[in-house]
């Protein structure tokens, strides 16, 4: 066949494929937004889920899963920015620096199931604590970790070599360094992956199913004792995020609105997704901005 | 003195360092050394906790191994004697795995190649944030709208009940073509552009070039990409859970239903009692997950060894 038309051809496929995927995400969203947008009232968000009746809300699995993404981030954040910090600049090539990137590269791959079935074992079983809040964001902690680690070391080894050396050369610590010149740097970085992550840990499902458990006690928002069993704050409380509530009504679900509550759910979960998403997008490029253009 | 700012003098920065700094960096080093060693130790604790955990049905139960691995019969609790054998399961995950990897990856490399070589502009300001969104659309939506639109679709139009490895297969098709797209488009992109004006100078059009030149010299990074979104694949659990059907024969067609490894460990392990036989079984499966997830990070980290530009 003539080479030019063969390259037609392909040029064609090629931009099948491109439509393929674009026609897929519209359809996607179009789905999600249009069946669950006109189920999401204030009453749908401020009531409570009901386990056999129609017209329960997802009150407390929203509350649930902004409060393990908080949880979660407060523990992954600063491990995850140290461990870059220890990569980017600390770490000498060699077998060690190796066998580190190795358990990261593990830990980034793991199916979640099998940190579920880890969060399972350790944190609710060995240690007893049952169910937990704690012990589903310590799972989600494992996960999440090596993406903040892989997020911080960029952010630190695309800041100008210039810039460190300057900084070393006034002799100035290693350390000082870091702290003064590197991080503030590669704060608009660390920043957005650490909103990218925060999506991803909201919409995670599987390991939260046997770590924060399915369920969720009865609470009382006006009770601020974190202590307290039916406070919102008690981290030693199940909790069933939103994710895990589609999950649930679907495979499990009595309530005769299954559908319905779904539907809704899963939107929520889009648009937080998606606020996320954009979020980071947004404050990326005002930061760059900002740092590119002086101040 | 620890608090010092940017905005202290260069003079008094140079005076500041003296044995306090020398501490401050000792204390940062450590610091930072500790969360090294946590990801160390988290890795480590995984596999020893779930290894242990996971030989129990051999080792307590008596189970034994070669059995559990190809025995066809799997029946916990049923009538007559138990039995555990999860070849069924195995099947089911690679299944899953090599079919939806062989959709995902042509569709993802076609992706990554029009984004770097056919139309840069486009593929930047539309194909890259809707494969951003994509990505960020959690595993349980997927399996919801499988449950939703694609099972009723396949029960009025194609043989068997909807909950079918097809299904299944077409869901993860969908979460991994991200994913492969992603890593493709990266390893396209990082081809150096000598390669492709050498070819355009030899009179090859776009498509030999893509076909001759790119693709070859991409390639272990191109199978990185797959492999990693056959990894994802694997390992998931709840999406495929909702529409594969979950039973526990081998499928005779791509439209029976038919059950992975992740599925029937997300089924049962909240309802079988802790430390039971088929509890154990449970968590056995959990550590064959846990092995093949090595074994494809070995796998890519064979390929990124093996990488040509």
């Amino acid at each position: 066949m003539n080479s030019r038309i063969t390259d037609r051809i392909a040029t064609g496929v090629f931009y099948t494929i491109a439509a393929i995927m674009v026609a897929l995400l519209l359809y996607l969203f179009y789905f999600i937004l249009s069946n669950g947008i006109p189920q999401i009232s204030w009453d749908f968000l401020t009531s409570p889920s009901s386990a056999y009746q129609a017209g329960g809300g997802i009150r407390d699995q929203l509350f649930n899963s902004f409060y393990i993404l908080f949880i979660t981030m407060i523990i992954t954040v600063p491990l995850g920015v140290c461990g870059g910090v220890y990569m980017a600049e600390y770490a000498k090539p060699g077998k060690i620096t190796n066998f580190i990137r190795t358990c990261i590269e593990m830990l980034a791959s793991l199916p979640s199931i099998v940190v579920g079935l880890f969060g399972l074992l350790i944190f609710v079983n060995i240690t007893g604590w049952g169910y937990t809040i704690i012990g589903g964001a310590l799972a989600l902690t494992i996960f999440n970790i090596p993406v903040m680690v892989r997020v911080t070391e960029d952010a630190i080894n695309s800041v100008p070599k210039e810039q460190k050396e300057a900084s070393l050369a006034l002799g100035i610590t290693r350390w000082h360094t870091i702290k003064t010149v590197l991080l503030p740097y590669a704060f608009p970085g660390i920043l957005t992956g650490a909103i990218l992550a925060s999506g991803r840990v909201f919409g995670e499902a599987a390991a939260l199913l046997y770590t924060a458990g399915l369920s969720t006690p009865t609470l009382d928002y006006g009770n601020w004792n974190p202590l307290a069993e039916d406070s919102p704050l008690n981290i030693f409380r199940p909790a069933e995020t939103l994710a895990v509530h589609i999950w649930a009504v679907n495979t499990q679900g009595l309530i005769p609105d299954i559908r319905e509550v779904a539907n809704g759910a899963a939107a929520v979960l889009v648009i937080a997704v998606l606020v996320f998403n954009l979020l980071a997008r947004w404050l990326g490029s005002v930061i760059h901005k900002k740092l590119t253009a002086g101040k | 003195m620890a608090k010092a700012t940017v905005n202290t003098s260069a003079e008094d920065r140079l005076i500041l360092t003296n044995k306090n700094r020398r501490w401050d960096e000792v204390r940062g080093r450590s610091l930072v050394t500790f969360c090294a060693i946590i990801m160390i130790a988290a890795t480590i604790s995984v596999t020893v906790f779930l290894a242990q955990k996971g030989l129990q049905s051999f080792t307590v139960n008596n189970i034994n191994p070669i059995a559990y691995l190809t025995s066809t019969n799997w029946n916990p609790v049923g009538s007559g004697e138990a039995s555990y054998g999860i070849f069924p399961f195995i099947f089911g995950s690679l299944a899953v795995t090599f079919l939806s990897a062989l959709v995902a990856a042509p569709l993802g490399i076609g992706a990554a190649i029009f984004m770097s070589e056919i139309s840069p502009k486009f593929g930047k300001k539309v194909l890259q944030p809707v494969i951003e969104l994509l990505v960020g659309i959690p595993s349980v939506v997927y399996g919801f709208i499988g449950l939703v639109v694609l099972v009723p679709l396949v029960r009025d139009n194609l043989p068997g009940i909807g909950f079918s490895l097809f299904a299944g297969v077409v869901v993860l098709t969908v979460m991994i073509l991200p994913t492969v797209t992603t890593i493709a488009t990266d390893a396209m992109r990082s081809l150096p552009d000598s390669l492709r004006q050498g070819s355009m100078a030899l009179g090859a059009t776009r498509w030999q070039t893509i076909r001759k030149v790119l693709i070859p010299a991409a390639l272990p990074s191109l199978l990185t990409a797959i492999v990693l979104g056959m990894a994802r694949a694997f390992g998931e659990a709840l999406a495929v859970q909702m529409v594969i059907g979950n039973s526990r024969d081998i499928p005779e067609t791509i439209f029976d239903t038919s059950a992975t490894l992740t599925t029937i460990v997300t089924l049962n392990i909240g309802h079988t009692t802790y430390g039971s036989i088929e509890n154990n079984t449970l968590w056995s499966m959990g550590l064959i997950l846990l092995v093949i997830s090595f074994i494809f990070i070995f796998i890519v980290r064979y390929l990124s060894g093996r990488r040509k530009v």
